[in-house]
C-alpha cells in the first residue's frame, strides 16, 4: 500500500460528501481498518465504459466508497448546432445520439415537432414507425444483455449471438432506408420511404426467426449458475429512489415501478396493440437483465401484430410541408420510450426557420445519477456490472 | 388531470404568496407552463411533490433557455437650437431658432435566463405540468434555488445549465460543469456566445471562421515582429 500513499485519504475525509441526507444514501460503510483508500481512474479508455467515460472511484480494499462519473468526453454540443439549423436538417444529427437506436431517436424527434405543429402522421407511417422501433429495441436488448455478458467475463459467445441477430435486423434497416444504423428514416409528418411488399416478406421472416433466437438465449443464459451467481443482490435500486432521481426505462420497471410511456401516453397507436410491462421485484442487475429478455419477447408480440396488421396507404400526410417549415411560435415537449429510457425533445419556436431552443432528455445521462449509490459498498468488480446493467450510449449522455 | 389555472389556484392556497403565473403557448401542443418566483418556488415544488391529488413526483427534464438583452429603435421627437442666418444670404446677421428633429434612440430591455422544468406523475400517471424560473439578468444576478433536493434527477440536469448556460443554482449539493471541462469561462450555450480564439489550425475553414483563423494568424505575425524588433 506504501507507495500509493500519496493519493490516498482516509476514509473520513471520502465520506464527508456535500449531499443532502434526503436522498436517502446507502448508511455508513465500515472501514476495513487500515484507514487507506485507493483511488482509481475507470476510464475514459476503460473497456467496460461503452466508450469514453470515466468513473473516479475510491475504493477502501475491495469495497467502493465514492463514485464520481466524469463527463464530456463526447460532447459536441448537438444543441447549439441544431439551433443554427433548419429543423429536417437536424434529422440526420439525432441519428448519431444513442447510435445502437437511432429509429427511436428519429422518432422522438419527429413526435416533438409534431406536437409543436399539430401535424398528423398517416396510419401506414404510424405502423411503419411501429415496427422498426420495436425492431431496434430487441436488438438493442439482445446486444445490452451481450455486452453485460462479456463483462462478466464470458468472452464473446452470447455477445456475438446477439450480434448475429442484431445483423439480421440492420440488414432489414439496410434494405428499407439504405444506411445500416445512420438511417434518418422519419419525416415530420410521416416516413421517408416505403417498404415494398418483399421488404414485408423478409421482415416477417426475420421475426418469426427472433422467438427462436430468444428461446436460444433464454436457455443458454437466464438459469446460468455463474450470471445468478454474479448478479443477484448487486446494485439494487430501491422503487422510490429509482422515481425520485428519474430513471425510467427497463431500471425503472426493474426496480417494480410500473411506468412505460407506450402505456402511459399511447403515442402514436400503441393502444392497439396487446403487450404486456414486465416487472422486477428486487431491482438488482438480474432483475434488469430479465427485464430486457422480457420484454424482447413483448417486442416479438408487438412486431406480428404489427406486421399482420399494417394497412395500405401513404406514408407522408400530404399537407405535411417540407419547405419553407417554419413553425408558428410556441412550444413542445414530446417524448417517448427509447429502448434505454424516457427520450424527450424540447422545441420552442419563435417562428424562424430553425428552432430557438432545442433540447434532448437523454435517459442515458439521467439514468446515471444513482450509479454512486448503487455502487456504494459494492466490490470494484460489481462496478463494471452494475454500470453495464445500466445500459447507455455515450454519444447520448455527452451529447 | 387538473388545469393550468386549477393547478395555480391549489398552489396559492398551499403557498400564501407564491407569485404563479400562467405563461400560456399558443402552440397546438397546448402545454401552458406555470412562472414561479424564485423565492417561493422550492416550498411551491416541494408542495407539487407531496400533494396527494398532483403527487408529480417525477421531474422529467430540466434545461436553460436564454433570453437575451432586446434592443429597440425608437424614434423620439428631440428640440434642438440652432443659428439661422436670417433676412437672406446677404445678410450677416443670424438667429437662434428651435428645431423639432426626429432622432432614432436605441433602447436596450434587459435579457434573462430562464430554467424550464417538465414534471410528471408516475403513480397518478399524469403530466407534463411545465414549471418556469426566471433569473433577473443574464450577468451578476443569475441566481435560482435548485430543485435537486426536491427531485433528484435535476442533479446533473441543473449542472448542465450552470456549465452551458450559466444560472448558478443555490442549494444545488455538488454544482459543477458537466460537460465542458472545469478550467472553461463562458456558457457555450448562450446565444452570444463567441468561440474563443485559441485555434491553430482550422481543417475547413469557411465563412466566419475563415476570417478569424486569418485574423489570429495576422495577430500572431504581428506579435512575432514586435517580438523580433526588441
Amino acid at each position: 500500500m506504501t507507495e500509493f500513499n500519496s493519493h490516498s485519504a482516509t476514509v473520513a475525509e471520502m465520506q464527508e460528501s456535500p449531499r443532502s441526507e434526503h436522498w436517502n444514501r446507502p448508511a455508513h460503510i465500515e472501514p476495513s481498518g487500515d484507514g487507506e483508500l485507493l483511488e482509481v481512474a475507470m476510464g475514459p479508455h476503460h473497456p467496460s465504459t461503452h466508450g469514453v467515460f470515466r468513473m473516479d472511484v475510491a475504493l477502501d480494499g475491495e469495497r467502493v466508497i465514492r463514485l464520481r462519473p466524469v463527463f464530456g468526453y463526447l460532447h459536441r454540443n448537438h444543441e447549439k448546432i441544431a439551433e443554427g439549423v433548419s429543423y429536417l436538417a437536424s434529422m440526420p444529427y439525432t441519428d448519431r445520439l444513442d447510435y445502437i437506436c437511432p429509429i427511436t431517436n428519429n422518432w422522438a424527434y419527429a413526435l416533438a415537432v409534431e406536437k409543436l405543429t399539430g401535424q398528423a402522421v398517416p396510419e401506414r407511417a404510424e405502423y411503419l414507425r411501429v415496427i422498426l422501433g420495436e425492431l431496434t429495441r430487441f436488438q438493442n436488448h439482445a446486444s445490452s444483455i451481450g455486452f453485460l455478458i462479456q463483462e462478466m467475463g464470458a468472452s464473446g459467445t452470447p455477445l456475438m449471438y446477439a450480434f448475429r441477430e442484431r445483423e439480421k435486423i440492420l440488414d432489414l434497416f439496410e434494405k428499407l432506408t439504405g444506411a445500416r444504423m445512420m438511417v434518418n428514416y422519419m419525416r415530420f409528418g410521416g416516413c421517408r420511404v416505403d417498404a415494398s411488399p418483399a421488404w414485408m416478406n423478409v421482415a416477417r421472416k426475420t421475426v418469426a426467426g427472433l422467438t427462436e433466437f430468444a428461446d436460444e438465449f433464454e436457455r443458454l443464459l437466464t438459469s446460468n449458475e455463474i450470471l445468478m451467481a454474479r448478479t443477484q443482490g448487486v446494485g439494487i435500486l430501491k422503487p422510490e429512489l429509482a422515481v425520485n432521481a428519474g430513471v425510467t426505462g427497463p431500471m425503472l420497471r426493474a426496480s417494480g415501478v410500473n411506468y412505460d410511456i407506450r402505456k402511459v401516453d399511447n403515442y402514436g397507436i400503441y393502444d392497439r396493440f396487446d403487450f404486456r410491462v414486465p416487472l422486477g421485484d428486487h431491482g438488482d442487475v438480474y432483475d434488469r437483465f430479465m427485464i430486457r429478455t422480457l420484454e424482447m419477447r413483448e417486442s416479438i408480440k408487438i412486431l406480428q401484430q404489427a406486421l399482420k396488421d399494417i394497412p395500405d396507404g401513404p406514408i407522408m400526410d400530404p399537407k405535411a410541408k417540407i419547405r419553407g417549415f417554419r413553425p408558428k411560435p410556441g412550444e413542445a415537449y414530446g417524448r417517448i420510450e427509447a429502448p434505454k429510457g424516457e427520450l424527450g425533445f424540447y422545441l420552442i419556436s419563435d417562428g424562424g426557420p430553425s428552432p430557438y431552443r432545442y433540447r434532448i432528455r437523454p435517459p442515458s445521462l439521467i439514468n446515471l445519477t444513482i450509479l454512486e449509490d448503487m455502487c456504494l459498498g459494492q466490490n470494484v468488480a460489481d462496478v463494471v456490472l452494475i454500470f453495464g446493467s445500466v445500459d447507455i450510449v455515450l454519444g447520448e449522455v455527452d451529447r | 388531470m387538473k388545469t393550468v389555472e386549477e393547478i395555480k389556484a391549489a398552489i396559492e392556497a398551499a403557498v400564501p404568496g407564491a407569485g404563479v403565473e400562467i405563461v400560456s403557448n399558443p402552440s397546438p401542443s397546448a402545454q401552458h407552463s406555470l412562472r414561479l418566483a424564485p423565492g417561493q418556488a422550492f416550498a411551491v415544488a416541494k408542495f407539487l411533490r407531496d400533494d396527494a391529488d398532483l403527487a408529480l413526483d417525477f421531474l422529467s427534464n430540466a434545461t436553460g433557455i436564454d433570453w437575451p438583452d432586446k434592443e429597440f429603435g425608437e424614434k423620439v421627437q428631440v428640440t434642438h437650437r440652432i443659428s439661422k442666418p436670417v433676412d437672406g444670404p446677404g445678410r450677416k446677421k443670424t438667429q437662434i431658432v428651435e428645431e423639432v428633429v426626429e432622432e432614432t434612440r436605441i433602447r436596450v430591455e434587459p435579457g434573462w435566463l430562464e430554467a424550464v422544468y417538465h414534471l410528471y406523475s408516475v403513480a397518478k400517471r399524469h403530466g407534463p405540468v411545465v414549471l418556469r424560473m426566471r433569473t433577473i439578468n443574464r450577468t451578476d444576478q443569475v441566481e435560482l434555488p435548485s430543485l435537486t433536493p426536491i427531485w433528484r434527477s435535476a442533479e446533473f440536469q441543473e449542472r448542465e445549465i450552470f456549465d452551458l448556460y450559466g444560472i448558478v443554482f443555490t442549494g444545488h449539493p455538488d454544482l459543477r460543469r458537466l460537460l465542458m471541462w472545469d478550467e472553461f469561462k463562458d456558457h457555450p450555450m448562450r446565444r452570444d456566445y463567441r468561440e474563443p480564439d485559441d485555434f491553430e489550425y482550422e481543417p475547413t475553414a469557411h465563412d466566419d471562421v475563415l476570417n478569424r483563423t486569418l485574423e489570429h494568424h495576422a495577430a500572431i505575425a504581428g506579435q512575432e515582429e514586435a517580438g523580433a524588433g526588441e
